[in-house]
């Protein structure tokens, strides 16, 4: 075994390995309190190819790619890069040793520049000692020419959009000349036009000679983008293939272990009155003129770019942001929505977007994740929280969601995301909503349990739920709405009804 | 809802998939182990040094627990301040001020030099300055709780401001002049009574109380579970529909009612109100707080680790004394300990909170 820093020495002689494979990793073993992760899994990296991983939420590919990039350390197995037994003990040694990892939730530093961002720890310094601004933003420059990439290096990170910061964060990962790039679910957070443009830095990097591990629960791109795919199950290994052997419905079957016969099982089911009614909706900067009505039993989809105000339009519908003008109307009552407790009192129930920033506590437990929103109006008396039916309850709710978790007292900072979204799925049905409120339900959700969200939502409609759901997933909206809402720049351009939409006419009136 | 409800619940105790329970220990039990800990030390260095126990000398226990009883009482409060995220530095200052209200309060009439607010306010019934004190508190905590709650400014500044401000009351109630010689039926409150030939003095009891029925409040009601959800993501809490601003008025407010039920009992016990009491107990709480497992973060802590913390303090006082540790000494080792105690615990936490 060489040590990570002869390794480094080693790389930068620019001497070849003789090894087919950039990377190898057999026989990983993995174990958290109460949970077997990874149960001796292997994994192999061609250089030149982009590889994918595939799985549910829970199968292991985070901790797998957390312990290629140094963040874990395996409790057993073997580790080689280049051919060359290693063994790396944190995220630093492994980025010296060419591999990098660009995370789901950005690492980046908002106040910081984004040419600040790039080089830190490594910025170029004049004979003094002191940053040499100048020559920093130069790099940069360079940098993001070679990949295409069109940011100002001088502006702040948090005034970036979420693409753009993505683009940072590849940036900065291509500037350690990694031989070895970790990208967890890039597109997650993605346009489609923006999506496209990191396929062809994929493709660039990739003819550089570079490996990609790509994880994605999208089967789409996985045809698009990847050359091999490696399928895991409950911290199991399964197979590797070419992705040109495979068709979608046998990587599904390889990752459930089962078939999925039907993806977006949407139950038809009659329409009724009117539940909501918003008209002429506007937050000053934001929206405009935004107004439709959502019946009993109907799913009404919300498409548009990314930014185009569809979350804030759901936002000030439930009070989070009030609106500056318009009304809202539930039942053809006129309802000032100030705030999040007057929505629900109404009946309303808002998953929100960001799993992080506004919907887990991530200190809190699986029961008290759950309950926290249904205790504002039940389970309570003389100020008590009514433990026994309140956990009875959120039990069953957990279990019908399917959550993977040893208990109800494990904290919710333990699941993975996909779980973690199932709690706050069952957060809102346990308030039994009457108009509900789904910004991208299924970001980040493996295949089974997307189609369990789907079914649930279906369900929910049947039994006269009024349905809203946001979302940048063209099949999800095309295959569970009932009519959908197309939004551009803070305004309504359309409405398609089912049977007229096509991803085509989506796409058109949300770019106009 | 229909069918979706159809699934049913597992036996109490099984896993909800198959995969292994863990087993979780109180977040406590670290923190007891250190109590435990420094308690032997003082024990084994009591005999090796002084030729005597420690802990089995009943006069010893009486003042370890009477010592913290005035700082737990405050403690209690400024905990569930920081488990929404915020702090109070107000409470010191506030246990000066309200004393010196209480103790105008209770003035004597065979007292020839009382500080009289209106002709004949003396040798009124003990209750008046009890009450007085207490709603005083609260209105002080509900100042500090609607400060943050309106202006967004940081709890730092706000109870920053407030603590100043609430000393200088303190000193401009007489001037600066104490209040002495008060009644002997509100000083009662601030005495032992023998049980056993043990004496217990009634602040320890008003702690215990007080501990209690915080414990509960905070696991047992909503508006503990509030509590934790504002300190843990405020943004969540807000979504899930809590009034943030409200409900921080409410935390401040029960944090400022304990400080003035601290401030009562220091003046039954001081038999006095002297504008300088209660300096720096704000940090004492605090350091019992963090002690006790409280993350300044928010979010996280529990009163039962605050309890402990409390008694932590204690010993560790009384032990210096009892070495005859020289009192700059202490106030040297005393910060070392704090310190440690919660390096210590936030290491044990970081490895029980490892995350897949």
């Amino acid at each position: 075994m060489v040590s990570p820093s002869t390794m480094k020495i080693v790389r930068e002689s620019g001497a070849v390995s003789g090894s087919e494979y950039l990377l190898e990793v057999d026989d990983v073993r993995k174990e958290f309190p109460g949970v077997v992760a990874l149960d001796n899994v292997k994994f192999k990296l061609r250089a030149g190819t982009v590889h994918a991983l595939m799985g549910e939420n829970g199968a292991g590919k985070s901790t797998l790619m957390k312990i290629v990039a140094g963040i874990y350390t395996p409790d057993s197995g073997s580790f080689k890069l280049r051919g060359q037994d290693i063994r790396l003990k944190n995220p630093l040694d492994a980025l010296e040793n060419g591999i990098a990892m660009i995370h789901q939730e950005l690492n980046l530093m908002g106040p910081m520049t984004v040419a600040e961002n790039i080089w830190i720890r490594r910025e170029p310094t004049n004979r003094f000692g002191f940053i040499n601004h100048g020559e920093m933003q130069r790099r940069t420059v360079e940098l993001f020419s070679r990949l295409n990439i069109d940011v100002d290096p001088t502006v702040e990170v948090r005034s970036l959009s979420v693409a753009n910061r993505q683009m940072v964060e590849i940036a900065k990962a291509v500037s350690f000349n990694s031989d070895v790039l970790i990208m967890d679910e890039p597109t997650s957070a993605l346009t489609e036009r923006e999506v496209d443009h990191l396929f062809r830095i994929i493709r660039t990097l990739k003819a550089d000679g570079k490996g990609i591990i790509y994880i994605t629960h999208k089967m789409n791109e996985l045809f698009e983008i990847a050359d091999e795919v490696s399928v895991f199950r409950d911290g199991k290994y399964i197979a590797t293939k070419p992705s040109s052997e495979l068709t979608r419905d046998d990587i599904i079957r390889m990752m459930v272990g089962r078939d999925i016969s039907q993806m977006f099982p949407k139950l038809e089911v009659p329409i009724g009155d009117v539940v909501l009614s918003v008209k002429n909706l506007s937050l000053n900067g934001v929206f405009k003129d935004v107004s439709f009505d959502v019946r009993a039993g109907e799913i009404l989809g919300i498409a548009g770019l990314v930014g185009s105000g569809r979350s804030n339009i759901a936002e000030t519908i439930f009070g989070v942001t009030p609106a500056s003008a318009g009304t809202i109307s539930i039942h053809g009552k006129p309802v000032v929505m100030a705030s999040p407790a007057i929505a629900m009192a109404h009946g309303m129930a808002f998953l929100t977007e960001d799993r992080k920033e506004t919907g887990c506590f991530l200190l809190l437990d699986i029961q008290e994740n759950t309950q926290m929103a249904v205790l504002q109006n039940k389970y309570v008396k003389y100020g008590f929280v009514q433990r026994g039916q309140l956990a009875k309850d959120s039990q069953v709710m957990a279990n019908t969601l399917r959550v993977r978790t040893p208990d109800m007292q494990e904290p919710i900072i333990n699941l993975s995301g996909g779980n973690q979204q199932k709690v706050l799925i069952s957060r809102w049905l346990l308030t039994k909503p009457r108009i509900l409120i789904l910004d991208e339900p299924t970001r980040g959700i493996d295949v089974g349990a997307k189609a369990e969200i789907h079914r649930l939502v279906s369900e929910l409609a049947r039994d006269g739920v009024a349905v809203i759901m946001i979302s940048s997933e063209m099949p999800e909206v095309l295959g569970m709405s009932d009519r959908i809402m197309v939004i551009h720049e803070g305004r309504v351009t359309g409405f398609l009804d089912r049977s007229e939409a096509d991803q085509v006419k989506i796409m058109e009136l949300a770019s106009h | 809802m229909g069918k979706i409800m159809t699934a049913t619940a597992p036996e109490t105790g099984k896993s909800l998939t198959g995969i292994t329970k863990v087993r979780r220990l109180p977040p406590e039990v670290s923190i007891l182990a250190v109590l435990l800990g420094i308690a032997i030390v003082f024990e084994i260095l009591g005999w090796y040094f002084v030729g005597e126990s420690f802990l089995a000398n009943k006069q010893r226990l009486s003042i370890i627990v009477l010592q913290v009883a005035v700082t737990g009482i405050i403690a209690v409060g400024v905990t569930q301040v920081i488990i929404t995220g915020g702090v109070d530095l107000s409470s010191g200052s506030m246990v000066g001020f309200i004393a010196m209200v209480a103790a105008s309060l209770a003035q004597s009439a065979t007292n020839g030099r009382a500080v009289y607010l209106a002709q004949g306010w003396v040798d009124l019934n003990p209750i008046f300055p009890i009450l007085a004190g207490l709603a005083l508190g609260a209105l002080i905590g509900f100042v500090n709780g609607w400060l943050i709650a309106t202006t967004k400014i940081p709890p730092f500044i706000a109870t920053l401001g407030m603590m100043v401000t609430v000393r200088g009351l303190a000193k401009w109630y007489t001037l600066g002049q104490p209040i002495a010689l008060l009644h002997d039926r509100f000083t009662w409150f601030g005495q032992s009574f023998d049980v056993g030939g043990f004496p217990v003095p009634r602040p320890v009891i008003v702690f215990l109380i007080v501990a209690v029925i915080c414990h509960v409040a905070l696991t047992y009601t909503r508006y503990g579970k509030f509590t934790y959800a504002i300190g843990s993501n405020p943004q969540a809490a807000r979504v899930s529909g809590i009034n943030i601003g409200h409900h921080l008025m409410k935390v401040y407010a029960v944090a400022g009612l304990l400080s003035g039920l601290a401030a009562v009992m220091t003046a039954a016990r001081a038999q006095s109100g002297q504008p300088g009491m209660g300096v720096a107990y704000e940090l004492d709480a605090i350091a019992a707080a963090v002690i006790g497992g409280t993350s300044l973060a928010g979010g996280v802590g529990r009163i039962t680790g605050t309890f402990i913390g409390t008694i932590i303090l204690g010993v560790v006082t009384s032990g210096f004394t009892f070495l005859k540790v020289g009192a700059y000494y202490q106030e040297i080792v005393k910060g070392v300990i704090i310190v440690a105690a919660v390096v210590i615990d936030q290491h044990r936490q970081n490895k029980r909170r490892k995350t897949s």
